[in-house]
């Protein structure tokens, strides 16, 4: 189990990144931006847990707790990332309307390679 | 209650209130009142800070009354000091610009959005230089991120969408590097306030995770402040935003980058990890000679003078982060006074073309996106000093700082770069530093041929000078620049004071 969850988040990492580089629709390369930012959540929370931990509420017969700082810096973030794919998506929306397409490389095509 | 002991979360928190007031006035006018009155309130809260810290040295403000590790800290010494006075300077001075030029760039049922962003940009921005807390960090520089990708794309030219959408994409993956490098840092050192977590990396010093960390946050910030090769979101972000976000954006967005990366690499990291354990100073050296030549040559062929400015901005940036390639506390305060002296002269300039536009003839905006916009391109510009001889003086004012003309801002910094080249006995580098300034010459000298030399078109020979109230707030700043060349004590003292805090006085 040691390293399992670190797999997991460097393949999401990884995955996200290339998505985000290797597609040319819009929508993809924001749906591989939601999927970076993810695996960042789990780098922040996974190391938080404490296998056998509970929750961190003082209650008698518990004495191992997880620590619940990562857990709130992600509620930040993935605050952050929500408003992020909100303002991308709104962003796609007004280019569609404006160019009729959302492949990066047909808007590009009809500013003339600008 | 004592107002001068809590300034340090005024000055965040006024621009934060005016934001959302904005957005519940619904009244373009009323919305710009409030917002620039809160950038005013942060200019003299700036001031004051910078009074106080000259005076008694660092603040250290405990948010909520919980000490420091556990709550969050703002900090304040004279590096953060100076940058939070350009920062909250330059909003002071654009926004009664926009107010001017504005009616001409966006409909007016839509100009108290603009000013609510604005303000949280100005929150953004303020926040990332004065808080002493790693993800407080981040947080401000998403709310400065998200607001900035929104005012591109207010830009009248439909293309200000795909600029804002690839800033955005560049932007968020640059952010989450610097997440996960916070993030493996406060794996490491189990806190997340910069000095207490600079002291306790001195244990872990050089684990792979810490080194990886560095990377992280070095890539991450340098996508956000545009060092080549990550600055391609750049040139098509500042030619199709309103004129007055170029204007604020380049004199501050990149420069507040710069100050995250000089917190990061002296205050957590200390200066001997960064530069001693890894070959960083290499190849930051390589990649800003790069910038300075290959930006500066690629804007010398630009056809819009917007974007020629642009690429420009790429190469002087190029030219603060070889200062801190030096690691020498001549080269880190070279690359501090050139971060104001630059973001000073590039808000006139930028000022002065804005102001240029908003004359020319373009009609009033419609609701819908038009593919092809007025742009300042180099053919619409000839014999424009006949028209607008104060504009295009003042541009070439704002040129010759670029260029590091004495007498000029642009010269100041230039001079200590070389200082800390010779100090370095690479004289090499002080040829090359003298050869790109060249370059800048080339692509000012367009404009000057093009703007002085060239006979108008026939039926445009009327004067046709900006109005008073556009060009008041660009001449302010040009003045700036000129003032900086000649006295020099605000921004030399101050660097030299936070290079020599910054490094302990050892380098």
């Amino acid at each position: 189990m040691g390293h399992f969850a670190y797999i997991v988040t460097i393949f999401l990492m990884v995955a996200g990144l290339f998505i985000v580089i290797a597609r040319g629709n819009l929508i993809k390369k924001l749906i591989g931006l939601g999927i970076f930012q993810t695996s960042v959540y789990l780098l922040y929370v996974a190391p938080g847990k404490l296998l056998g931990g509970t929750a961190p509420i003082l209650a008698a017969g518990y004495t191992v707790y997880s620590n619940p700082l990562p857990h709130v810096l992600i509620l930040t973030a993935i605050v952050v990332g929500v408003a992020t794919l909100a303002l991308g998506l709104a962003l796609v929306v007004r280019i569609r309307e404006a160019y009729g397409s959302i492949e990066e490389d047909e808007i590009l095509g009809k500013e003339g390679g600008a | 209650m004592n107002i001068a002991a809590h300034l340090p979360v005024l000055l965040v928190a006024i621009p934060l209130i005016s934001a959302p007031l904005a957005v519940l006035l619904r009244h373009g006018g009323l919305a710009f009142a409030v917002v620039t009155a809160a950038a005013w309130a942060a200019f003299a809260s700036a001031i004051g800070l910078w009074m106080q810290v000259a005076e008694s040295g660092p603040i250290a403000y405990a948010i909520g009354n919980w000490p420091p590790p556990w709550g969050i800290e703002y900090r304040v010494d004279r590096l953060s000091s100076l940058v939070l006075l350009l920062v909250s300077g330059m909003a002071a001075v654009v926004l009664p610009w926009c107010r001017a030029t504005l009616a001409r760039e966006l409909e007016t049922d839509r100009h108290y959005l603009y000013y609510a962003m604005f303000g949280l940009c100005l929150t953004g921005l303020l926040g990332i230089t004065i808080t002493g807390d790693a993800f407080n960090i981040f947080v401000f520089l998403e709310i400065s991120s998200l607001s900035t990708y929104v005012l591109i794309a207010l830009g009248r030219d439909r293309r200000a969408l795909v600029a804002a959408y690839q800033y955005l994409i560049m932007g968020s993956i640059g952010a989450t590097f610097i997440v996960i490098g916070i993030g493996l840092l406060y794996l490491m050192t189990g806190t997340l306030n910069l000095a207490d977590m600079a002291q306790r990396l001195a244990a872990v010093d050089s684990s792979r995770p810490v080194l990886a960390a560095l990377a992280f946050l070095t890539v991450g910030i340098s996508l956000k402040l545009a060092l080549f090769p990550l600055h391609q979101w750049l040139p098509n972000a500042y030619t199709y935003a309103p004129s007055a976000v170029t204007a604020f954006l380049a004199a501050t967005a990149t420069k507040v980058s710069v100050y995250v990366l000089i917190r990061f690499y002296y205050t957590v990291f200390g200066g001997h990890l960064v530069f001693d354990r890894l070959p960083l100073p290499e190849v930051m050296l390589g990649l800003s000679l790069i910038a300075m030549f290959g930006a500066s040559f690629i804007a010398i062929f630009q056809n819009n003078l917007k974007r020629l400015f642009a690429y420009s901005s790429i190469g002087q940036i190029g030219y603060i982060t070889l200062g801190l390639s030096f690691d020498s506390i001549h080269g880190l305060t070279a690359s501090i006074v050139h971060l104001v002296n630059h973001g000073v002269t590039k808000g006139a300039v930028f000022l002065l073309i804005g102001g240029m536009l908003a004359v020319s003839p373009a009609g009033r905006p419609s609701g819908r996106k038009r593919p092809e916009e007025a742009a300042p391109t180099f053919d619409k510009l000839a014999g424009l000093a006949r028209r607008m001889p104060v504009t295009c003086f003042g541009i070439v004012l704002g040129g010759l700082s670029l260029i590091g003309v004495p007498g000029t801002a642009g010269f100041v910094s230039k001079w200590y770069l070389i200082l800390a080249a010779m100090e370095k006995g690479q004289w090499w580098l002080v040829a090359a530093i003298l050869l790109s300034s060249l370059l800048a010459v080339a692509y000012v000298w367009r404009f000057v041929e093009v703007a002085y030399f060239r006979a108008p078109p026939p039926g445009e020979s009327g004067r046709s000078e900006a109005s008073p109230m556009v060009l008041a707030p660009a001449l302010l700043l040009v003045a700036a620049t000129i003032w900086f060349g000649i006295d020099t004590s605000l921004t030399v003292g101050t660097a030299l004071d936070a290079a020599t805090q910054l490094t302990g006085g050892s380098r």
